[in-house]
């Protein structure tokens, strides 16, 4: 009996779970999925919490439920990987693999950003990317009274790269609503040269930030928290004042990958763009936020990703060589806030550009425009998240790799 | 677009960036350099080469992983190149500047 081998149940394990189970044969192969925690999280909520537009149980559910009866599920710590032994420790027992997959995926390190974790630390200081911490920011944001509200990345990449740019969208919103949008300054900080980076998009969107007042810190490389003055410090001693800090920490892969050895200096590991190998060691796979490929840390990926590594994964099994068509795929909901969202689809060739998705003329979705169909769309999709995504059923009409149908190529560069 | 540089049409975008690298050269390196008010000097060869190495393995750029490098010290870093060091060194190496997906 061979072994598979799946470390991590959030998105991209799960959803690994769900498409190999059916697909390597029974009677050949055992498949266990491994984490170490209980829940699992529709990461995408995370946004909508500290608004109070999703409630605590729409964004979390027991994991288990989630993956198909003939995988083995263990919920244990993972303590280290083996790659020379094709094994795994976890905290009291130990796993041998013909193939792993490694879907590990990352998480905020606030620890790596001095002063991050000081006195204003879930005062005047959070987080939105993790459950705690868009819980303790809704229960913030729903008595305060006002003032400077900065919403910061510290560094790329982090997982879901436009989600800062989302809160600051929604907070516009959030206040606006409350009646209390004149007493706040919404004020957005990136270390990149613009809140947009692709000229079409800069171009297409630039319209948001006047309208919505959000002001603009760029080239902005934070080296620490002063928490008595209350202010972000770069590196060349530029100081950004805040009353409310929403900040976006160092995002690192998981730690087992550092301790295993297998990652670069951000815990992500080297790996193959188009096949999803690891770059290291032939029997090891890895999808989702733990690779280090140019693609965005997103679930659209994560599912694309799927796609192509489950044919990888059987191909391998089989003694065949490896398919390099995992291109980089990407497709995501921005909210913008008043119940618009816009929808962009993109690769690692192809920015994002104006058209229809996915039928071209018809739609229904508009790529790169915003619209109330749009936001509806990103609000529906929490139900597919749960009921078709991460059991591996294919979304219809929309395939692993990005299509060119329906993409309008009207945003014209200087010349 | 194209944009005469050295005496040579390189392609660019609409910033300035060179879309194909194959065209970049030491003389080119230096004609953009000096559009950005930057004389190269041995330590500006070198933090280039390092960020070359990091574009052709497709790792990412970021002040902080800069620094962990030890390739140079951050504050020497803004000092070589001056206003927003990330996307002044990147144009002159002639790989892309740091992006996010939009």
């Amino acid at each position: 009996m061979k072994n598979l081998v799946i470390l991590g149940a959030g998105t991209a394990g799960t959803m690994m779970a769900n498409h190999l189970v059916n697909k390597l044969p029974k009677k050949e192969w055992e498949i266990t999925i491994v984490d170490q925690y209980k829940t699992h999280y529709y990461q995408p909520g995370f946004l909508f919490l500290p608004f109070d537009t999703y409630t605590e149980d729409q964004v979390k559910k027991e994991g288990k439920r989630f993956i198909p009866k003939g995988v083995k599920y263990i919920q244990k710590k993972i303590n280290q990987i083996f790659p020379e032994t094709n094994n795994v420790e976890l905290e009291d027992e130990s796993l041998n693999y013909d193939i792993l997959i490694v879907a590990t995926g990352s998480k905020i390190a606030p620890d790596e950003t001095d002063g991050l974790l000081g006195s204003l630390w879930k005062k005047d200081i959070f987080d939105f990317y993790t459950y705690e911490g868009a819980l303790a920011l809704r229960n913030k944001l729903r008595d305060w009274p006002g003032g400077k509200l900065v919403v910061h990345i510290t560094e790329m990449p982090i997982k879901c790269p436009v989600a800062p740019l989302e809160f600051a969208f929604l907070a516009d919103s959030y206040f606006k609503k409350k009646g209390m949008r004149n007493k706040v300054e919404i004020t957005y900080v990136t270390p990149l040269d613009g809140a947009f980076t692709k000229p079409t998009c800069t171009k297409a969107l630039n319209y948001l930030l006047e309208e919505k007042q959000i002001k603009i810190e760029t080239d902005f490389a934070i080296m620490e928290v002063d928490n008595e003055k209350k202010a972000i410090v770069d590196y060349v001693d530029k100081e950004i004042p805040f009353d409310l800090l929403v900040t976006v920490p160092t995002n690192m892969g998981d730690e087992v990958i550092e301790r295993s050895g297998l990652g670069d200096d951000l815990n992500f590991i080297p790996t193959h763009k188009h096949t999803l190998q690891s770059k290291a060691h032939d029997n090891i796979f890895v999808i989702g936020d733990a690779t280090n490929v140019p693609a965005s840390k997103a679930g659209s990926v994560a599912h694309f990703q799927a796609e192509t590594l489950t044919d990888n994964i059987i191909l391998h099994a089989q003694g065949y060589s490896l398919k390099e068509e995992f291109d980089g795929h990407a497709n995501c909901f921005i909210e913008t806030g008043d119940n618009k969202a816009l929808l962009i689809d993109f690769n690692y060739d192809q920015e994002p550009v104006h058209g229809t998705f996915p039928f071209a003329k018809i739609g229904p979705l508009r790529l790169l425009k915003e619209s109330v169909f749009n936001h509806w769309g990103k609000l529906a999709f929490r139900w597919i998240y749960w009921h078709m995504l991460l059991k591996g059923i294919p979304i219809p009409f929309v395939g692993r790799n990005m299509s060119f149908k329906g993409k309008i190529f009207d945003i014209k560069a200087k010349v | 677009m194209k944009k005469i540089i050295a005496n040579r049409e390189i392609d660019v975008n609409e910033e300035g960036y060179l879309l194909e690298f194959s065209q970049w050269n030491r003389e080119i390196c230096e004609c953009i350099a000096g559009e950005c008010d930057v004389i190269m000097t041995e330590k500006h060869w070198e933090v280039i080469e390092f960020l070359q190495d990091k574009h052709h393995k497709e790792e990412p750029l970021s002040i902080r992983g800069i620094k962990k490098s030890g390739v140079i010290n951050i504050k020497e870093f803004y000092a070589l190149f001056p206003g927003g060091p990330l996307k002044k060194s990147t144009l002159i190496a002639g790989i892309p500047k740091p992006k996010s997906c939009i």
